[in-house]
């Protein structure tokens, strides 16, 4: 059992402030994904939650434990980094065997779990060898071995999947996903990729600035932005977004159409670049840039002088300067606080 | 035609003298460091007789009479057993110092660290004649004077800032996330050290023992002013040789250069990294 709580968290680094009270909560065995650009600190909590940080303020808990003022070695968390930091003077057993030689198991578990792990992971061939003989894909195997074989409670992941080469990363992906859902450990994940995230996470913490902006479950993430960042940073491509005059009543000119929105004073008007369609009346977008990308075709344009992109079926002939009339579907319109940047429900 | 292929000869005739430039230039700094070298064994593995003669024979003729001379000539063992001594107590003490002092530079931030980095630095541009007296003085009031253990601080002195240099590239060409992960795996600070570190740090490690020891094993100025009876091998060289032969002068000089060279040739590889050299 090792729910995480942390609870306002921050940090600061001299002047700057890496993190911002950041209160979060995973829950024992999910799979929470630490998603943003970098410099977000989204690394900085991770580190923060194995101990390699210490926060600045605010209490970090593993479990029914306050972990805030433990080292990371009594904090039952593993850890896989970004550059692998498998011990080059050490096989690849030594390396799995690492932590169980330091917990003082006896020989047969040790060979027992190295082996486990090591067939897990599939480098059951590579045992003999040295990190240096190993391709980098290989050398994240091992490194993924060695947490796996301390069977902790939470397993922290660095940017592990970024330094392989496109193909790999989509294979360990798959593999990994698989490996933890069945090792039933707590896992944070620390990704800039987007896909990785989204493939991947049972929850997503979007990261922005040192606060996390969003913390839901992919599709909603994907589907309702709690603000308009996370709706510019997901999505590929992002959100579009516009502005809206109010016509009083929750009704709104948007580009010269009328669209049912919220009761409020003030809004902007959202919509994703798939959500449209074409259609006989619609928001006029003048269109600058064609791309077909095979199954659909991704066209860039110009919506009331406002950049505008959108995703069509590609048997519809479109060329740069056509003016078509874009029909976004109802219920998949967003409306933002143009102040605060907040959805607005 | 011959107005477009007239350029081409020419340009290569610059090529070509630059290529000899650069041949004789390297030419010219590998004698400057080989023809003493070679006139030292070839005086000190000769007979007597031919060391004084002219022409100068290519290759010695391999007659050990002046190094046996040498070896039997009154207080040279004596002496190379202190300067073995003095030197391996300035390896301990410089390293024993130094590492913690180059892993403290690479692992942690501290207030004054660049400058800290610059002292190092700056003792060695203190010249060591204008530091004797008073040492000189200071280490006859604490009974230091004449010791083994006071010229190995003297030169623990002298080899420190290398040590510290060396063994600070050294620690930081290790990735910190090494030891984070030895730390996430249940080692606490020291144990990373033991377990990871230092196994990857090792080599380089005897290596900056090593020049240490070469350090204390060549200085002859500080041996010379705070050793009496107890001088080191150069110091007592440097009394002795003045008044002897010029066969024995060759031999002394072959018997001090001979280990510097071998243990200089062997760690060659980490020196260059701390003069920031790249190699392979």
């Amino acid at each position: 059992m090792a729910e995480i709580a942390i609870k306002g968290v921050a940090k600061q680094f001299g002047d700057f402030t890496a993190l911002h009270s950041v209160d979060l909560t995973i829950a024992d065995q999910e799979f929470m994904v630490l998603l943003g650009a970098s410099g977000c600190g989204k690394t900085t909590l991770l580190r923060i939650i194995a101990g390699l940080e210490t926060p600045s303020q605010g209490e970090v808990w593993i479990g029914d434990r306050r972990v805030d003022h433990l080292p990371p070695r009594e904090r039952g968390i593993a850890m896989v980094f970004q550059n692998y930091a498998v011990f080059p003077h050490l096989t690849v057993f030594e390396n799995i065997a690492f932590g169980l030689r330091m917990a003082k198991l006896p020989q047969a578990e040790v060979t027992r779990r190295v082996t486990r792990t090591a067939e897990l992971m599939h480098i059951e061939q590579l045992l003999k060898r040295y990190s240096g003989e190993l391709s980098g894909g290989q050398r994240q195997r091992v490194a993924v071995a060695r947490a796996l074989a301390m069977e902790p409670d939470v397993i922290l992941m660095d940017e592990p999947l970024s330094n392989l080469d496109a193909l790999l990363r989509l294979e360990m992906r798959a593999e990994l996903k698989g490996v933890l859902a069945e090792s039933k450990t707590t896992t944070i994940y620390v990704t800039h990729d987007q896909v990785e995230a989204m493939s991947l996470a049972d929850r997503i913490s979007v990261m922005n600035g040192g606060y996390i902006v969003q913390a839901d479950r992919p599709t909603q993430v994907y589907r309702n932005p709690a603000a308009r960042f996370v709706g510019s940073f997901i999505g590929n491509p992002p959100m579009n977004f516009l502005p809206a005059k109010g016509a009083g009543d929750g009704r709104w000119h948007v580009a010269g159409q009328v669209f049912d929105g919220p009761k409020v004073a003030a809004a902007e008007f959202a919509i994703r670049p798939e959500d449209l369609h074409p259609s006989e009346h619609g928001l006029d977008a003048e269109v600058r840039v064609v791309e077909p990308l095979g199954p659909h075709t991704l066209v860039t344009a110009e919506v009331a002088g406002q950049p505008f992109r959108a995703v069509l079926e590609s048997d519809r002939a479109i060329s740069p300067g056509d003016v078509i009339p874009l029909a976004p579907i109802p219920d998949r319109i967003r409306w933002f606080d143009p102040d605060t940047h907040k959805a607005i429900q | 035609m011959s107005d477009v292929t007239r350029p081409a000869p020419r340009q290569e005739d610059v090529g070509r003298a630059g290529r000899f430039l650069f041949r004789a230039g390297i030419g010219l700094l590998v004698l400057w460091v080989l023809v003493p070298i070679w006139f030292l064994f070839v005086n000190a593995l000769s007979a007597p007789s031919e060391v004084t003669s002219f022409p100068k024979r290519l290759w010695p003729s391999f007659d050990m009479a002046s190094l046996q001379f040498f070896w039997n000539f009154q207080g040279v063992t004596r002496a190379l057993w202190n300067s073995v001594k003095v030197a391996v107590l300035t390896m301990i003490l410089s390293i024993g110092m130094g590492a913690p002092a180059g892993y403290a530079l690479s692992r942690f931030d501290f207030p004054g660290k660049e400058f800290f980095r610059v002292l190092v630095i700056m003792t060695r541009a203190f010249p060591l004649p204008l530091l004797a007296l008073p040492l000189a003085v200071m280490f006859i009031r604490t009974g230091l004077d004449d010791t083994v253990l006071g010229l190995a601080l003297v030169h623990a002195m002298l080899a420190l800032p290398f040590a510290v240099l060396i063994t600070y590239s050294l620690f930081s060409g290790i990735p910190v996330e090494l030891e984070e992960a030895a730390w996430t795996l249940g080692c606490t600070r020291f144990q990373a050290f033991v377990k990871v570190v230092l196994p990857l740090a090792l080599p380089g490690i005897a290596a900056s023992a090593v020049f240490a020891f070469v350090i204390s094993w060549n200085e002859v100025f500080a041996a010379a002013v705070l050793t009496i009876e107890n001088r080191t091998l150069t110091a007592f060289l440097l009394q002795s040789l003045n008044v002897s032969p010029l066969p024995l002068k060759f031999a002394g000089g072959a018997a001090l250069v001979l280990p510097a060279l071998i243990f200089i040739f062997a760690v060659r590889k980490y020196l260059f990294a701390m003069w920031g050299i790249a190699n392979r």
